[in-house]
């Protein structure tokens, strides 16, 4: 087992390595640092000078070992548009973006797994038939129109919602959350629906094809045989069952909710971390655009580690099968 | 039982005359029809691929040539008249332009953008996958390392954050869908080409002492081509809304191609007004073509999914 986590650890810290390679080298060899960094009306030997403060004029190698140095100490340089530090600035709109995507998360489990679980029992009724299309639809929709489809009944017609921002918050050990505010729930439901709208449909059909599997077990044969209760029969035996893998998939799509969080946030102005960087891209705030792609690389690693060594203890397997390889 | 029925006979006999292609193609076409939903899905998805191709011939207007539109016409709901007395069916947008040409030029970079990365990204995909699955050992494990690693990153924040470092334009998202892509084909084509290079007729192409390149194109690339097919035609549309979602964003084409994606959001900023057309109508088309494609594709794995075959 240690020696599985140990490989894995290793594993993933070589990723972050070439990543960091990766951003620096696009970044400082692609654009040039000296336009982005220097203001242009600077004469040459002022230019210099600035090109020596900013250590421009070492080596690459030199150059990339600072930035590494600098990283470590959580310093990526200051945003060129709100002069704070760019890590200091991201880390701040974190908890905007978690609060979403967990919310979505909660939503697709509450609704996609009773509607997966309906369709899967009763393959052939009507409403599984509009269940499963909806669910071919919602696969299909483009996330931000949709988006925008609903600012536009709810907000612009009917007028019953917010349309952007975060509303009010509340502050719970230093963090500002939405969810515990009337107004802040408000704001918070649209954005929520909206990114929990694909992942819905993934539960749907996960549940439906789960169920179906499950059926046909002999255990759920044995206890339909046994003369329990239909309502025993599929709360107990199925889906406890159809639970493990649809959870598993969903804990997977946390990272997918929070990659997908930078459209929802852009359509509904939502302050959190994906808002920043598109923001960030088109202002070319580059300490912005390279902390934030360090960040994220580094969450996903994590993420991934952490699923890697959850499987591994779940499923023995996995951890064979990769000391065989 | 010594004897069999002559009508037996005729039929293997007529059977066994017909080209084997020609069969299997009929009974894919047979199979393929069988399901009418997605028969109406590629009839609405070669009308939509017909207007991408023939655009400038059936626009109401070249909503691009300056001298066509009229800034007085901005922002008219459907149905209205312009100055010089054509019909905006679908309204305008805030320059003027008629939004029926605007979207069926908008389908046709959208359409294009996805269908050219995706075609490059099989291209490359296949051609790894095959690689991995015929030279196996050190390769494989590096190529499928690295598949694995990018599909553990979601597809649009790797098209994300190579559009960061790159910037925007339609060179640049075809690079971004490419590398966002090509993952998948090389994995479906590694898994075929395994189970595949297994069997029989690759041995015997081996007895017959031809050349590797030959046996990788010839004999194990036709046999891998299906689920790629169907790997193909969902990519496809996981293209098309990728490009809409990053040109929405503004980090996607650039403001001279106007895709669909780019149109919905020029619209954004109307809609708190009220005017909905500008988002909605290019919104409706990308949803027309992206379900009509994922249906072809879900009836294209039924027909070719060999578990399957009837």
């Amino acid at each position: 087992m240690s020696v599985f986590i140990i490989r894995r650890l290793i594993q993933s810290s070589l990723v972050i390595v070439a990543m960091s390679l990766i951003v620096f080298f696009s970044v400082n060899v692609i654009g040039n640092p000296v336009d982005i960094l220097i203001n242009p009306e600077f004469d040459q030997e002022e230019m210099d000078r600035a090109i020596k403060a900013l250590g421009l004029d070492l080596p690459i190698w030199q150059q990339y070992l600072h930035f590494v140095k600098n990283a470590f100490q959580g310093d990526f340089g200051r945003s060129f548009v709100f002069g704070e530090s760019a890590l200091k600035l991201i880390i701040q709109r974190v908890p905007a973006t978690l609060e979403l995507a967990f919310t979505a998360l909660i939503l697709s489990i509450l609704i996609g797994i009773p509607l997966g679980l309906f369709a899967g029992l009763r393959p052939d009724s009507p409403v599984s038939k509009t269940i499963m299309g909806g669910s071919i639809l919602g696969f299909s929709l483009p996330t931000f129109w949709v988006g925008i489809m609903m600012i536009m009944i709810f907000a612009v017609v009917l007028g019953v919602l917010p349309s952007t921002g975060r509303g009010e918050t509340v502050t719970i050990l230093g963090i500002r959350v939405s969810f515990l505010t009337w107004d802040g729930l408000k704001h918070l439901l649209m954005p929520a629906v909206n990114l929990a709208l694909l992942k819905i449909s993934l539960v749907i059909r996960l549940t439906r094809a789960g169920t179906r599997e499950v059926i046909l077990q002999d255990y759920v044969k044995f206890a339909r045989a046994k003369g329990l209760s239909d309502r025993r029969v599929i709360f107990v035996h199925v889906l406890k069952n159809i639970l493990i893998p649809v959870i598993t998939v969903i804990g997977l799509e946390l990272g997918n909710l929070i990659a997908f969080s930078v459209v929802t946030e852009t359509v509904f102005a939502w302050p959190g971390m994906g808002k920043l960087i598109i923001d960030a891209i088109q202002l070319l705030d580059r300490p912005i655009i390279v902390a934030y792609l360090m960040i994220i690389v580094f969450m996903f690693v994590t993420i991934n580690l952490v699923v890697d060594i959850l499987y591994s203890v779940l499923d023995p397997r996995v951890r064979l099968q990769d000391i065989k390889a | 039982m010594t004897e069999m029925p002559e009508t037996e006979i005729q039929t293997n006999f007529a059977a066994a005359k017909a080209p084997a292609v020609e069969t299997s193609l009929r009974r894919f076409i047979s199979d393929f029809t069988e399901n009418r939903i997605a028969v109406c899905a590629l009839m609405v998805l070669l009308v939509v691929v017909l207007i991408a191709v023939f655009a400038p011939l059936i626009s109401p207007q070249n909503p691009y040539n300056l001298a066509e539109i009229d800034i007085m016409d901005g922002r008219l709901p459907p149905g209205s008249a312009s100055m010089s007395g054509m019909t905006f069916w679908l309204g305008t947008d805030d320059q003027g332009r008629d939004m029926l040409s605007a979207i069926f030029y908008g389908l046709r970079i959208s359409l294009g953008v996805g269908a050219m990365s995706g075609f490059i990204a099989l291209c490359l995909g296949t051609c790894i996958g095959l690689a991995a699955a015929y030279f196996g050992g050190r390769v494989d494990t590096v190529i499928m390392r690295l598949v694995d690693l990018q599909l553990s990153f979601p597809a649009i924040l790797i098209a994300l954050m190579l559009l960061a470092i790159l910037g925007r334009g339609v060179d640049k998202i075809v690079i971004a869908l490419i590398t966002v892509q090509w993952a998948y084909y090389a994995r479906t084509v590694r898994g075929s080409a395994l189970v595949e290079r297994g069997k029989e007729y690759i041995e015997a192409a081996h007895g017959l002492a031809l050349g590797k390149v030959r046996i990788v194109f010839r004999h194990l690339m036709p046999n891998v081509l299906p689920p790629l097919i169907v790997v193909g035609t969902v990519q496809v549309a996981h293209a098309i809304l990728l490009e809409a979602t990053l040109s929405f964003l503004g980090i996607g084409v650039p403001i001279t191609k106007p895709s669909l994606g780019l149109l919905i959001f020029t619209g954004f900023e109307y809609m708190m007004s009220g005017k909905y057309w500008i988002s909605f109508f290019p919104g409706i088309a990308l949803l027309i073509t992206i379900v009509s494609i994922n249906l072809v594709g879900d009836q294209l794995r039924d027909v070719l999914n060999p578990r399957l075959q009837r």
